[in-house]
């Protein structure tokens, strides 16, 4: 679904991405690790589209088409989602609504019809009641005076609404106390299914007990430095990064 | 016989009625200024003598007066010998005579902005022979409205019917020579509204202009007056949010309100007259004075507007708080896109004892506009324990435009607490991508995030018109990004 091959981006003058190569099939769960300031979310930024970053090297192809000149609405359309590390507060607008737009956007695209605003309303109810959010969240504005835990489970909200077929998810488990991880686990695996693939990036392997991944990887200095299955997350646990900047610099 | 029947008679009688002053009227005034000007106005609309002395003096004011200056926009000096002060409305047969006659361009917009189709005929000028609906509508309100005691009507018909209303309260908020426009409109002013909202009754519907077929073409010089006589309640709306057809160049209207002891005016505006092309020719030049007097104990006045269109806005809804208790709101989104200008703000004077008022100002800008705030906050001596609160925002579109604050304050009573907020903002690129990352489209995320800067005011808008107030603002900021 998704093949990265030797991908170089840059944020202005700074190299961030230095030859990275993912594979990700449909109905796998990746994560995908490493210390601060690795390029995790420089990663997540870049298959969404973010024009600060420049790709200079290499490609990006989500089922089988060239991503790298699509702007991000369109790839967002076309089935990629990403929830944002630091969700974004946009005052005065009202939650449901941006939720019914990014619903509609896509329904459009697909040649569908307008979502029925009783069946919208009846829908992101049922995925409230799953995340544990007060339905009060749908009618304040976006974001807005939330609490770091209540934009992640907000940002799975968008996610289950949506129903992508890729989901990145930036650090989705940092800042959420133990009851917010579930609730937040529970979206996540609920989405798991044979045509999706999802990316968890995580700095802990926290979450990864409640989402059993597939395949985790290591990145470190913008490439990644070591693949395996889940029992990589434990070992890193155990033995922490600073093993890798050794690896990082002989390789 | 049926409603429609009945209606459709009303219909045909009134302009029959109606003969002999379009008539008189189909000639219309040549242009230039001078007392005989005056007099010919007075004479053609048979105004009493007391209305002409008015006018008379008005005019002979403004003569000494000048055009100000310090207003932060920028105008060729306008030559008022070149204007007619009396421009017949247009005969049926010089209007369009279908919707297939009319500019597309225009016919879009309404279509962008969802209006209905019979409504549309009408805003276009089509000869309105062709739009049996809305004066129907207009009809079947006029019936509810008499039975409730209330009176709405042109201004002239005011006049004729009832002048000793029209004589005890014109001017008694805008005095003639208040200002330099204010003082050419008292002389020269061609029609408008009238409304008087008896004791204790509240108005049983939102009275709008839409409703009245024969405001479409009182334009250039519109003078308004709204009275709600003791305990009484009235929401006016004024303007339509499309796009009006309109060849003055220069519009100087005046409003006046007055508010008795516990009556409430709730007077919202959208304004969307001609804002000139992308390159700044031609557009309306809209000067207006609109005031509001909290003349009795307990009263309130809440100005809302949108503000939209207009090469150059210059126009500060006030209120005088006079009686004690009494409230006075200004809530104000004002657009200025390419070329426009806006100076725009509010005065609140608090005379009274506890008197309050509240300012929500959002002021946005893209391409090449200037926007400007400026409000008045002035507390008498004898005004006890006076609250105010301004919030004054702006939101920048774009690295051309700009944004310009002017908050005045003279306060001369110890007990006042005045709190005043003021922001600047653009809209952030993490919003954008935000927005975009979501499959929404630039355009889409633009008008999303500006309608939410907006939101308290579009709050205060009765239900209909912040939806369409939503649309307007989405069509005047097209292209103002990507
Ligand atoms: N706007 C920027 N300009 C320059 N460098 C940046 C910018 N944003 C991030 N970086 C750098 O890019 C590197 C990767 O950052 P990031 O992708 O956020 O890492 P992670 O998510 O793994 O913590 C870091 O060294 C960071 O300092
Ligand atoms: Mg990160």
């Amino acid at each position: 679904m998704l093949k990265i091959r030797n991908l170089d981006a840059s944020i202005g003058d700074t190299q961030i991405l230095r030859g990275l190569s993912l594979n990700v099939n449909a109905g796998e769960v990746h994560a995908i690790m490493g210390p601060n300031g690795s390029g995790k979310s420089t990663l997540a930024q870049v298959i969404a589209g973010h024009d600060d970053y420049v790709v200079t090297g290499g490609s990006i192809t989500f089922k089988g088409e060239d991503l790298v000149p699509l702007a991000p609405e369109a790839r967002a359309r076309e089935g990629i989602f990403l929830g944002f590390q630091y969700p974004v507060e946009i005052p005065g607008v009202n939650n449901a609504y941006l939720l019914k737009a990014a619903v509609n956007a896509k329904r459009k695209h697909q040649g569908l019809g307008e979502i029925d605003a009783f069946e919208f309303l009846k829908l992101a109810r049922e995925k409230m009641t799953m995340l544990d959010m007060d339905p009060k969240f749908l009618h304040r504005g976006v974001n807005q005076g939330f609490s770091g835990g209540e934009k992640k489970r907000n940002e799975i909200l968008q996610m289950a609404m949506l129903e992508p077929e890729l989901a990145i998810l930036d650090e989705t488990d940092s800042g959420l106390d133990i009851d917010a991880l579930k609730a937040v686990a529970g979206g996540i695996n609920a989405l798991r299914d044979p045509a999706r693939a999802i990316i968890l990036v995580t700095h802990y392997q926290r979450l990864l007990d409640y989402v059993e991944p597939d395949h985790i990887h290591v990145l470190s200095e913008g490439r990644i430095v070591r693949s395996g299955d889940k029992s990589l997350a434990h070992e890193l646990e155990d033995k922490g990064y600073e093993w890798l900047q050794d690896i990082a610099s002989a390789g | 016989m049926s409603v429609e029947t009945e209606n459709l008679e009303q219909l045909v009688n009134r302009r029959y009625a109606h003969g002999f002053v379009t008539d008189i009227a189909s000639e219309g005034l040549p242009p230039g200024l001078n007392e005989d000007v005056v007099r010919a106005i007075s004479a053609l609309k048979q105004e009493p003598e007391f209305l002409l002395e008015w006018r008379l003096r008005a005019y002979r004011q403004w003569l000494e007066m000048t055009e100000p200056e310090w207003a932060h926009v920028h105008y060729p000096r306008i030559d008022y010998n070149s204007i007619s002060y009396y421009s017949a409305p247009k005969s049926d047969k010089d209007r369009p005579q279908s919707l297939e006659e009319v500019d597309p361009k225009l016919l879009e917009t309404y279509d962008k902005l969802g209006i209905p189709l019979h409504e549309r005929a009408r805003l276009a000028g089509v000869a309105v022979d062709a739009v049996f609906d809305s004066v129907s509508v207009a009809t079947t309100f006029k019936k509810k409205l008499s039975e409730a005691g209330v009176i709405f009507s042109s201004f002239s018909d005011a006049v004729r019917e009832h002048p000793a209303l029209v004589k005890k309260y014109l001017g008694s908020v805008v005095p003639q020579r208040d200002n330099y426009f204010a003082a050419l409109n008292s002389a020269v002013f061609s029609d408008g509204s009238f409304v008087y909202i008896p004791k204790g009754v509240r108005c049983p519907m939102e009275l709008s202009t839409y409703f009245r077929i024969n405001a479409a073409n009182t334009g250039q010089f519109e003078r308004t007056l709204i009275i709600a006589d003791e305990g009484s309640h009235v929401s006016y709306l004024e303007g339509c949010t499309a796009p009006m057809r309109d060849e003055n160049q220069l519009h100087a209207a005046v409003v006046e309100l007055v508010a008795l002891d516990d009556a409430e005016i709730k007077y919202s505006t959208v304004q969307n007259w001609y804002p000139g092309d992308e390159n700044g020719v031609g557009g309306i030049y809209n000067f207006v004075t609109k005031r509001g007097d909290c003349r009795g104990t307990n009263s309130k006045i809440c100005w809302t507007q949108v503000e939209t269109g207009s090469a150059i806005t210059w126009k500060y809804p006030s209120c005088i708080l006079r009686g004690d208790n009494s409230v006075g709101e200004f809530y104000s989104v004002a657009v200025a896109n390419n070329y426009q200008q806006a100076d725009t703000g509010t005065k609140m004077i608090h005379i009274g004892r506890n008197t309050s008022s509240t300012i929500v100002s959002k002021g946005i800008s893209a391409g090449h506009a200037q926007n400007a705030y400026r409000g008045l906050v002035r507390v008498m001596p004898q005004a006890s324990s006076a609250r105010n609160h301004t919030q004054c925002d702006s939101l920048l579109i774009g690295k051309d435009c700009g944004a310009h604050t002017f908050p005045y304050m003279e306060i001369r009573n110890p007990s006042a607490r005045i709190e005043h907020e003021a922001t600047t903002s653009k809209i952030s690129a993490d919003q954008m991508f935000y927005c975009r990352q979501r499959g929404i489209s630039e355009e889409d995320a633009v008008n999303m995030i500006v309608n939410g800067f907006c939101k308290e005011v579009f709050n205060e808008l009765p239900m209909e018109f912040a939806v369409e107030a939503q649309a307007l603002l989405n069509v005047s900021l097209e292209g103002a990004v990507g």
